[in-house]
């Protein structure tokens, strides 16, 4: 029974380090790519990334970044939000959120003020 | 030389090293990597100005100060921007003197009462003309923002303004008041101070001072007005003031720039999409 019970937990860690590597990989072309300036590419890997992995927080934020300089700021808000909650504690998420708030309360502004 | 510098890298290479090999533990730890990227956002226009290709900035009610012609200046400022930071083509024509179009609408207006009333002898003037005849009062000279009030009606005037966008082939009209006042201001700033002590360190302390201070404060509202039916369809108000020492000797037309630099960002993200430069960090 203990036999069968670390068989299980051993085969379901495997296949989070699997997608978690599966994921990186897809991060690390979507940066590689965001870096030569393709950001609809980059969208299209960091995409993929948190389908395989939905618990990667620097997926989420790499994400945030591509919608946000892609003017959906939406989209960045929501990915931004998802990445702090699954890593509430990673100053350069907050950092990036906290300078996305500031453009997208601009965005948002009232005419007359 | 080169064996000099040779040695010395040597000599630091251990350091080097060290650093590095810290980098690369802590960024192991952190079980992520970091790469600083320049992002670009874009805010979309606030306005919706699909239905125009071209834009004229007519002219402002301008009042203030005689040192700088208000109405001039803000109208080949806004236009040079919106050349170079609008897709929308600016229209070239001489700016409107609007306090002139205000006053001979004014006096058409309130000659039309008098007019039809002078028939009937002056006992039929009743209150209520008289004080609509008050109401229409304006003056002319624009020193603060209670004399600019009554020119407001101006951008109410549809017919006029659809005549104008019939004139220029339906444009977007920008339009609007701009009021450039000088200050004073007297009372306790805080301004940072050298102090020495007895062994001859600087320190910097901030110190509460009277100061007199002078400068001026910039008023601008803008009117966006459609063209083709003559009716505002939006407007922006903002207001800034730069005060400077009394001593300081900076022109008008300086102070001027610097307050529209402040504010011309929000105008021109009224009327077209604007990008924002900025960094982030992406992570692995």
């Amino acid at each position: 029974m203990l036999l069968a019970g670390a068989a299980v937990a051993a085969a379901s860690s495997a296949a989070y380090a699997d997608s978690r590597t599966d994921a990186r990989e897809q991060v690390e072309f979507g940066i590689n790519v965001a870096q030569r300036g393709l950001w609809r590419e980059a969208i299209y890997r960091w995409e993929k990334a948190v389908e395989i992995d939905p618990k990667y927080a620097a997926a989420f934020n790499d994400l945030a970044i591509a919608y946000e300089h892609e003017g959906q700021l939406d989209k960045a808000r929501k990915a931004y939000e998802k990445a702090i909650a699954l890593d509430p504690n990673n100053a350069n998420i907050r950092q990036n959120y906290d300078l996305f708030k500031e453009i997208n309360d601009r965005a948002v502004q009232p005419k007359d003020k | 030389m080169t064996v000099r510098f040779s040695r010395k890298t040597n000599n630091r290479l251990p350091l080097v090293l060290a650093a590095a090999a810290i980098t690369a533990a802590l960024t192991a730890a952190c079980g992520s990597e970091m790469y600083e990227v320049p992002v670009e956002t874009p805010i979309p226009a606030k306005l919706d100005v699909t239905p125009f290709q071209r834009v004229l900035v007519a002219g402002f009610v301008a009042g203030g100060t005689e040192d700088v012609d208000t109405n001039q200046e803000t109208v080949r400022l806004l236009r040079s921007q919106l050349r170079t930071k609008s897709e929308l083509r600016v229209i070239d024509a001489d700016p409107l003197q609007l306090v002139e179009v205000a006053q001979e609408q004014n006096k058409t207006a309130t000659a039309a009462p008098d007019a039809a009333g002078s028939g009937d002898g002056p006992s039929v003037r009743t209150a209520s003309a008289q004080e609509s005849t008050a109401a229409t009062v304006l003056p002319p000279k624009i020193k603060d923002e209670k004399d600019l009030e009554p020119y407001e009606r101006l951008f109410a005037n549809t017919a006029y303004w659809k005549r104008i966008g019939e004139e220029y082939q339906n444009p977007l009209i920008v339009t609007g008041s701009v009021l450039f006042v000088p200050r004073t201001s007297s009372g306790l700033v805080t301004r940072e101070t050298e102090v020495y002590d007895g062994l001859g360190r600087r320190r910097v302390i901030p110190q509460r001072v009277y100061m007199e201070r002078k400068g001026f404060m910039l008023r601008p509202k803008f009117i966006f007005i459609d063209g083709r039916t003559g009716a505002t369809i939006s407007s922006l108000a903002r207001r800034e003031e730069a005060l400077y020492n009394a001593q300081n000797e900076t022109p008008a037309l300086s102070t001027y720039f610097e307050l529209m630099d402040r504010i011309v960002p929000d105008f021109l993200g009224t009327l077209s999409t604007q990008k924002i430069k900025g960094t982030r960090v992406l992570l692995k």
